[in-house]
C-alpha cells in the first residue's frame, strides 16, 4: 500500500455489510493542512454519504487536531455528536468545548431595499446637514461678533497659519493650471477669431471669461481639492485622537479656535488667488495669441482695460470671497461629522470635496444669475 | 519545560539594536521553550516593544539573529515568513482591529486570508473563537467603534487565535482595563493556555498580571536580558532595577497577592 504523505488530513470510509459504513481519520487535521489547496473539496467529497452521523467514526489515528480540524468534524456531522465515536483522550476537549457552546447563529442582517423608507432615510440626512450647515454659519456669525469685540484676543496666529498653508502654498499649482487654460482658451478663440477677421477682439473674449467667470472657478476647484480635502482630514483626525474633545475641556471652543480661523483665513485667501489665477491665465493668453496672431503684448496690455469693465474686477473677487468661505465651511461641517473609524474618514473627505464643488458651481451659477446685468458694455 | 526534547521556540542571539547614535539593545540574548508564558518587563524605553517587533519581524535589529521555530527571522524567505506567520498570533495594545469591518469580519479575516476553507466552516469557526474569548453572536456585527476597550481586547484576541497559532505575543494585555475586566482577562489567557498548548510572550507593565500569569520573567536592562527565570529567582536577583521595580510598595503587594493565592511557579 502506498504511503501517503504524512502530514495530510486523510478520510478512510469503507462499507461492512454488518456494521454499515465506518470513517477512520488520519493525518493532520489542523487548520494549515485544510488550508493546503485542494483538501476540501476531496474531504468533502469522501463524506458524501447519505447519513455521515450514522456511522462508524474513529479519530483516534489523528496525529494533530486543531479548533477549525474539530469544527469541520462538528459540520460533517450535522452538528451533533454521532452516536458511534471514538476519540482519543485529547482530542475530547475540542468537541467538548463545541458542544458546551451549543448552536451559535449570526442574527440576520437587515435587509438593504428601495422603499420609503430608504428615501425617508435620505431625505432626513440632507435635513440634517442643512441644519448643522446652519448651525455652523450661526456659530460663525456669532464667533466673528466676539472678534470684533475683543480683536485683541482673536486666534490670529491661527488665521495667519492658515492664510499661508492655503494661500501662499497653492501659488504654484493654481498659476500652472491657470496659464495653461490661459493658452488653451487662447488658441481655440484665435483659431475661431482668425476665419471672421476678428483678430483683436480674443482681448474682449480672454479678458471677460478668464476675470470674470475662469479665474474665480479654477481657483476655487483647486482650493477645494487642496484645502478643503485637508481641512476635513485635520478636523477628521483630531476627532479620532479625541483632541477635538481635549480642546473643550480645556475652554478652547471649536467654532472660535478651529472654524472661524479657517473660514476668514480661506475667505482672505481666495481673492488674492483669484487675481493671482486670473493674472497667469492672461500671461497663459497673451502668450498664445502672440504666437498665433501675432498679437504684441503690449497692445493686448493697453487694450484690456477698456474691453473689461472694472465692475468685472469686483465681480471676481467677490466671487472668490464666497467661494472661499463655502469651501471652509463645508470642510468643517464634514470634518466635523467624521466617525472616529477609518471608513468613515475616507469617506467625509471626499464627500466634502465633492460637495463644495459642486456648491461652488452652484454659486457661480447664482452670481451669473444676479450680476446678468452688470459689467458689459 | 523540556528544553532538551523541544528546541527553544524563540531563541534570539548577540542582538544589537540601534536607533541613530542611540543603543537600544546590545548583547541581548535570549530563549523561549515551548509551553512558557514569558513576561518580557523593563523599564520605559528600554525597548521592549522594539523587541518583540523584531521577533515578528516587523523591525529589523542592527545585528545578531532572531530565530522562531528554528527559522532565522533576518534571512527567511517570504514564503518561509508567511508560514511563520500562520504559526503566531499578535494582540496589540490598542487592538488594532480594522475599523472598516465588522467583528465577525475582523476574525474571519485570517480564515478567508487562506482562500480554501468553506464560509459556512469560517461561520462556525469564527463563532466558536469569539465564544472562546466570551463574546456572543450579537456583538459579532458590531463595528470596532462601538465596542468597549476590554471587548477590543477580547475582540483582538480571538483574531490573534483564529489560526490556531502555536506562539502569541501580547502587547500590554491588561492595560486599559478595569481591575475585574483584567483579571478575567488574565483567567481567559491562562485558559487557553492550556487549551492550546501556547507559548506566550508578553510585554506588561502590570504586577498582578505578571505574577498571576508568568512562568518566566525576563528583565531588560542595562540593555540586555539581565535575568529570565521563574518569577520566585527572578524576584530575588540582585540587582538595582529588579529591586526598584518588584520591592516597591506596589511590587510588594503583588508579592504578597501572589504568594497568598498560591500562584507563581514554586513557593520558596
Amino acid at each position: 500500500m502506498p504511503h501517503p504523505e504524512p502530514d495530510m488530513p486523510r478520510l478512510n470510509v469503507s462499507h461492512d455489510a454488518s456494521d454499515g459504513v465506518s470513517v477512520t481519520a488520519s493525518g493532520c487535521w489542523q487548520v494549515h493542512a485544510l488550508a493546503l489547496p485542494g483538501v476540501m473539496p476531496a474531504l468533502m467529497q469522501r463524506i458524501a454519504l447519505p447519513d455521515p452521523s450514522a456511522a462508524r467514526w474513529d479519530l483516534t489515528g489523528i496525529e494533530a487536531l486543531d479548533h477549525i480540524g474539530a469544527q469541520w468534524f462538528w459540520n460533517a456531522w450535522g452538528k451533533k455528536r454521532p452516536p458511534r465515536l471514538m476519540l482519543a483522550p485529547l482530542q475530547e476537549g475540542h468537541f467538548h468545548r463545541i458542544e458546551q457552546a451549543g448552536e451559535l447563529t449570526l442574527p440576520a442582517e437587515p435587509g438593504r431595499t428601495l422603499s420609503l423608507a430608504l428615501l425617508w432615510h435620505w431625505a432626513d440626512r440632507f435635513i440634517h446637514h442643512l441644519f448643522g450647515l446652519t448651525m455652523l454659519i450661526g456659530q460663525l456669525v456669532l464667533d466673528i461678533a466676539q472678534l470684533a469685540r475683543q480683536p485683541q484676543r482673536g486666534p490670529w496666529k491661527e488665521i495667519s497659519a492658515n492664510v499661508f498653508h492655503a494661500g501662499y502654498r497653492a501659488l504654484g499649482i493654481t498659476a500652472l493650471v491657470g496659464f495653461l487654460i490661459g493658452i488653451v482658451l487662447s488658441y481655440l478663440s484665435s483659431q475661431q477669431l482668425h476665419t471672421f477677421g476678428g483678430d483683436i477682439f480674443i482681448v474682449n473674449i480672454l479678458g471677460m471669461s478668464i476675470i470674470r467667470e475662469l479665474g474665480p472657478l479654477l481657483a476655487a476647484i483647486l482650493v477645494a481639492g487642496r484645502s478643503g480635502s485637508s481641512i476635513t482630514a485635520q478636523i477628521g483626525v483630531m476627532r479620532v485622537t479625541e483632541e477635538l474633545d481635549a480642546m473643550l475641556v480645556m475652554g478652547l471652543p471649536h467654532g472660535f479656535r478651529l472654524i472661524m480661523p479657517k473660514v476668514i483665513a480661506l475667505a482672505l485667501a481666495m481673492p488674492l488667488l483669484v487675481i493671482w489665477t486670473d493674472a497667469m491665465a492672461l500671461l497663459g493668453g497673451m502668450a498664445a495669441a502672440h504666437l498665433e496672431l501675432g498679437l504684441s503684448p503690449i497692445y493686448f496690455l493697453q487694450k484690456l482695460p477698456s474691453a473689461v469693465p472694472l465692475a468685472n474686477y469686483w465681480i471676481g473677487l467677490g466671487k472668490g470671497l464666497v467661494f472661499g468661505t463655502v469651501i471652509a465651511l463645508i470642510a468643517c461641517h464634514f470634518g466635523l461629522r467624521i466617525q472616529p473609524n477609518t471608513e468613515s474618514l475616507g469617506h467625509g473627505t471626499t464627500i466634502s470635496v465633492v460637495t463644495s464643488i459642486t456648491l461652488v458651481i452652484l454659486a457661480d451659477a447664482v452670481f451669473a444669475i444676479i450680476f446678468s446685468g452688470v459689467g458689459f458694455r | 519545560m523540556n528544553a532538551a526534547i523541544h528546541p527553544p521556540v524563540i531563541q534570539i542571539d548577540q542582538l544589537r539594536t540601534q536607533f541613530g547614535d542611540h543603543v537600544v539593545h546590545q548583547d541581548l540574548d535570549l530563549s523561549v521553550n515551548q509551553g512558557e508564558i514569558l513576561a518580557l518587563i523593563g523599564g520605559s524605553g528600554s525597548g521592549k516593544t522594539t523587541l518583540l517587533r523584531q521577533i515578528i519581524g516587523l523591525e529589523t535589529p542592527a545585528s545578531g539573529s532572531v530565530r522562531v521555530f528554528g527559522q532565522d527571522i533576518g534571512q527567511a524567505s517570504s514564503e518561509q515568513m508567511q508560514t511563520l506567520r500562520h504559526r503566531w498570533g499578535m494582540l496589540f495594545q490598542h487592538g488594532a482591529l480594522f475599523s472598516a469591518l465588522t467583528v465577525f469580519d475582523n476574525v474571519a479575516l485570517p480564515m478567508r486570508e487562506l482562500r480554501t476553507l468553506p464560509e459556512d466552516l469560517i461561520r462556525d469557526a469564527v463563532l466558536q473563537k469569539l465564544h472562546m474569548v466570551g463574546l456572543s453572536p450579537a456583538d459579532a456585527q458590531k463595528m470596532p467603534a462601538d465596542l468597549s476597550g476590554g471587548m477590543v481586547k477580547r475582540v483582538s484576541l480571538a483574531r490573534a487565535i483564529a489560526l490556531e497559532p502555536e506562539l502569541l505575543f501580547l502587547d500590554e494585555p491588561t492595560a486599559g482595563l478595569d481591575p475585574h475586566l483584567s483579571d478575567s482577562f488574565v483567567e481567559l489567557i491562562q485558559s487557553l493556555h492550556q487549551a492550546m498548548q501556547l507559548t506566550v510572550v508578553m510585554v506588561t507593565h502590570d504586577l498582578d498580571t505578571i505574577f498571576a500569569l508568568a512562568t518566566q520573567i525576563a528583565v531588560l536592562a542595562d540593555r540586555r536580558v539581565v535575568v529570565k527565570d521563574t518569577p520566585d529567582k527572578v524576584v530575588a536577583f540582585a540587582h538595582p532595577f529588579i529591586e526598584q521595580y518588584f520591592l516597591g510598595d506596589r511590587g510588594r503587594r503583588a508579592l504578597a497577592g501572589m504568594h497568598a493565592a498560591g500562584g507563581g511557579s514554586s513557593p520558596t
